[in-house]
């Protein structure tokens, strides 16, 4: 199925005080990363519902990345703690979906890191377009 | 809700976003989506003209929600959100579509079909905008001031002296700061204890400065214009208002250790004040030193006290302010440099830091103001190393800034108190600031050695009769291309400046961020330079980064306008984004209340409905996604909206579920 012009389509959440800005920072540094990763903004990774996550799956994306500010540094003091909590459980529904636990991060990105967003989305778009599209069912039956 | 009648403006941003991304086609693009009535593009739709292009469709066309695709909306969201609510359209109707930012600025290819799913998705969350109220509440017309430096210093005389209450808490005994520490400085070499007391005494005696020192801010609540802080104020053992400064207790106490203020140097008594200006002039008691602490004894101070000031049953106490704005300005800490072996730091005699030398050459410093060996001589040479640890990719990347300046400064201190030959060792010369050149050359033709070159070690290892007793510094002069040995009788080091120690805790509780090099972040480089990711809270001074005193105290009034100007404007906007409770849907299960960061849920028992306090409330969402009755709604940020948002990004890609 994978073909040579295969492009990954990724769904990223980014908190507003870290994630995004660090993603905007990468952006005045002039920073070029690929542009599979289509952002949705949230004021933080806590609002973050698992429904989200699978919605973005089930409407087509190849992959999802969440991004958030580091641990202990969160504008709503602990919205990541409490999202590292619901992903732990995301990540079980996805594995039992057949989801390959490639195709989901969560990764935490000051609004100084700029270079770490861009390379975050060149690692994961390389990963998830090595895995090929997303066969949701095809592995559920499978499994 | 009534039919959608959505506007799509797309900003060219000059070549920004033209650059790299077809407007033509994303505008026709936009056009075709449901719900828009126009869609338009313009070369910068920030600008007057852009922005009246906007309000002339909201009234001609009747549009009711607008779509400006263009930067991030952490620029301009503010801007489109004011514009269209000049025309009667309330603001939370407006969505950004950052196609610059995100988009156009970081790929080469594939910006114009990312541009289309951002603005698609824009559009869709449009759609289901909800109007939101926008509400004032009164400010508190006081400022925290917190670290008592020059930068705070500053601050804090502007606002009091615009006849606003400020709280200034300082860490230490006494305000001051680093700059108190300082002997001469650059580059007019005027005394710094001449230029900085009477501003510290002006603090003192300011009838609009409430000053606290040692002590810290313990706790931040609430928001922007109605701050509550908490204060834990560390006993002094001495009765301020009995305490008459005549130093008797200091004269008397017996016990010693090193002083902190001495860089180490010197000792100060157990119950001192870090230096004869301190301001307040009342002494402390260290009970690590103090003896009747852990025996019980002495009382030395105690006895000869004439006002009987001592407070042997003081405790800690915690106070508790309501302040409209706070400013941060905790300054900076030195490098350590034991760590970097080579230099031989703590490990070699007569090897010291910047600030061992300032403490060294000011005259109530340890040593009266003599340049002295270990030995008690006077040095007959000495090597100043610039860029300790600073443009260094294992310690500090960045560049200290005031190193050049006040090493320059040294061989011109030296030259005044010794005979010494001084020998400079940079990297490069960065003289950048007003009268920093004219310095420059006025030191260079006072007769300085400068080598260029990065320090391989200092060493006393010596390979010579001329080498011998001398610290060698091995060098590479990088301008000659050979190495050198340098025998020297004294090496100061000038270490980088770095972020406070405890500067992580200090973010968090203000909420405030850190940057790369580990200071604290503004939010605008350029543009907003003393704001921060926390409305309300500024930062200024070497909080923010490396900075000599002129750029610190231009921050620093910076930092007190800013202030001044919230606290002044009486009342101020708080997010409407909240989160509300639908009654219906509550099963009153009690999850949201714990989860909330503010105790913004309240239980009404009779009802038994969780309940969201609006002004509490900051919007972040983690009750609304924890609900599992779905009973909380996100305003601006409902799951719908966000739904829609997720579909107009994916909208171009085959779903797996219609595959099957
Ligand atoms: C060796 C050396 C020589 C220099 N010479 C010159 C010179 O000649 N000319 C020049 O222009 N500049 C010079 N500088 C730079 C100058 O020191 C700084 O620009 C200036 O001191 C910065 O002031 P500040 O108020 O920002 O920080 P600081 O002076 O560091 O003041 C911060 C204050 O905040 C307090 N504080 C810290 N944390 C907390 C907390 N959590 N709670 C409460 N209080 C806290 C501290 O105790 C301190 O009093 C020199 C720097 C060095 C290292
Ligand atoms: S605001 Fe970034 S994770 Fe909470």
């Amino acid at each position: 199925m994978v073909t040579g012009t295969y492009e990954p389509t990724i769904i990223g959440f980014l908190c507003n005080w870290c994630a995004y800005q660090g993603a905007d920072l990468a952006g005045t540094s002039r920073m070029e990363y690929p542009p599979n990763v289509r952002p949705v903004r949230v004021m933080c990774t806590g609002r973050i519902d698992p429904t989200f996550i699978l919605k973005a799956f089930a409407e087509g994306a190849d992959g999802v990345l969440v991004g958030g500010c580091h641990p202990g540094d969160c504008h709503y003091l602990e919205g990541n703690y409490k999202a590292i909590r619901r992903i732990t459980m995301v990540r079980r529904m996805l594995e039992q979906f057949g989801i390959e636990p490639e195709r989901f991060r969560l990764e935490w990105v000051s609004a100084s890191e700029g270079a770490k967003w861009a390379k975050i989305v060149e690692e994961m778009t390389e990963q998830v377009r090595d895995l090929g599209p997303l066969q949701w069912w095809e592995n559920v039956r499978e499994a | 809700m009534e039919e959608p009648k959505i506007g799509v403006f797309i900003c060219h941003c000059g070549t920004n976003i033209a650059g790299t991304v077809d407007i033509d086609e994303v505008r026709e693009f936009a056009a075709g989506l449901p719900g828009v009535v126009s869609a338009r593009d313009y070369k910068f739709t920030c600008s007057e003209p852009g922005q009246l292009q906007i309000k002339e469709d909201v009234k001609n066309l009747g549009l009711n929600r607008v779509v400006v695709a263009a930067c991030s909306p952490r620029m301009h969201e503010i801007t489109f959100r004011k514009a269209v609510a000049e025309v009667g359209l309330n603001p939370y109707l407006l969505q950004i579509a950052n196609i610059r930012e995100q988009d156009s600025w970081v790929h080469k290819n594939g910006s114009t079909e990312k541009a289309k799913a951002l603005i698609r998705a824009a559009v869709q969350r449009a759609n289901l905008l909800e109007s939101l109220e926008r509400r004032e509440v009164p400010v508190t017309p006081s400022v925290l001031v917190v670290g008592g430096g020059i930068a705070g210093i500053q601050a804090a005389l502007n606002i009091a002296n615009a006849n606003h209450k400020v709280y200034l808490v300082e860490r230490e005994p006494s305000i001051g700061g680093r700059m108190i520490q300082l002997d001469k400085t650059f580059p007019t070499l005027d005394c710094s204890s001449c230029i900085l007391t009477p501003k510290m005494a002006a603090v003192g005696s300011h009838p609009n400065i409430e000053l606290m020192t040692y002590s810290e801010v313990e706790d931040v609540s609430g928001y922007i214009g109605n701050f509550k802080v908490k204060v834990r104020k560390k006993p002094r053992y001495v009765d301020s208002e009995l305490c008459t400064g005549c130093g008797i207790c200091i004269e008397k106490c017996p016990w010693k250790t090193d002083s902190e203020f001495d860089m180490g140097l010197g000792k100060r008594k157990a119950v001192y004040t870090p230096f004869p200006q301190a301001v307040p002039n009342v002494p402390v008691i260290d009970p690590d030193v103090c003896v009747y602490f852990e025996k019980g004894t002495c009382r030395a101070c105690e006895k000869f006290c004439p006002p009987g000031a001592i407070a042997w049953d003081q405790k800690e106490e915690t106070v508790e302010l309501e302040v409209g704005a706070i400013i941060v300005a905790t300054g900076y800490d030195l490098l350590d440099p034991s760590p970097l072996t080579q230099y031989g730091y703590k490990r070699l005699d007569n090897v010291i830091t910047s600030l061992e030398f300032e403490r060294m050459c000011s005259a109530t410093g340890p040593t009266g103001g003599e340049l002295v060996l270990k030995d008690g001589s006077a040095p007959q040479s000495v090597a100043i190393i610039h860029c300790v640890g600073s443009r260094d990719k294992n310690y500090c990347e960045y560049c200290s800034r005031v190193c050049c300046m006040y090493a320059l400064k040294y061989s011109h201190l030296i030259g005044e108190k010794t005979d010494a030959d001084v020998y400079q060792l940079y990297i490069d010369m960065r003289c950048y600031g007003k009268g920093f050149e004219e310095f420059y050359k006025r030191l260079s033709d006072e007769g300085v050695n400068f080598v260029r070159g990065k320090v391989a070690q200092v060493t006393d290892q010596v390979a010579g009769e001329e080498e011998q007793g001398k610290l060698v510094v091995v060098t590479e002069d990088t301008l000659l291309g050979r190495m050198l040995r340098i025998p020297v009788d004294m090496v100061i080091l000038c270490p980088a400046m770095v972020a406070r120690a405890d500067a992580d805790e200090v973010a968090r509780r203000f909420l405030i961020n850190r940057g790369a090099d580990g200071f604290f972040l503004e939010r605008h480089p350029k543009l907003e330079p003393v704001a921060t990711a926390s409305d309300g809270v500024f930062v200024v001074g070497c909080a923010q980064g490396p900075k000599d005193i002129p750029d610190t105290v231009a921050q620093a009034s910076a930092g007190a306008a800013e202030a001044l100007s919230l606290i002044d404007r009486g009342t101020v906007e708080i997010e409407a984004a909240t989160a509300v409770v639908d009654e219906e849907m509550c099963s009153g299960c009690k999850i949201c209340l714990a989860l909330c960061p503010y105790n913004a849920i309240t239980f009404d028992e009779e009802k038994k409905l969780a309940n969201v306090n609006d002004i509490l409330c900051k919007g972040c969402g983690v009750c609304v996604a924890a609900c599992p009755s779905a009973a909380i709604t996100g305003r601006h940020f409902t799951d719908k909206q966000i739904f829609a948002e997720i579909d107009g990004l994916l909208a171009d890609v085959k779903p797996p579920l219609v595959a099957v």
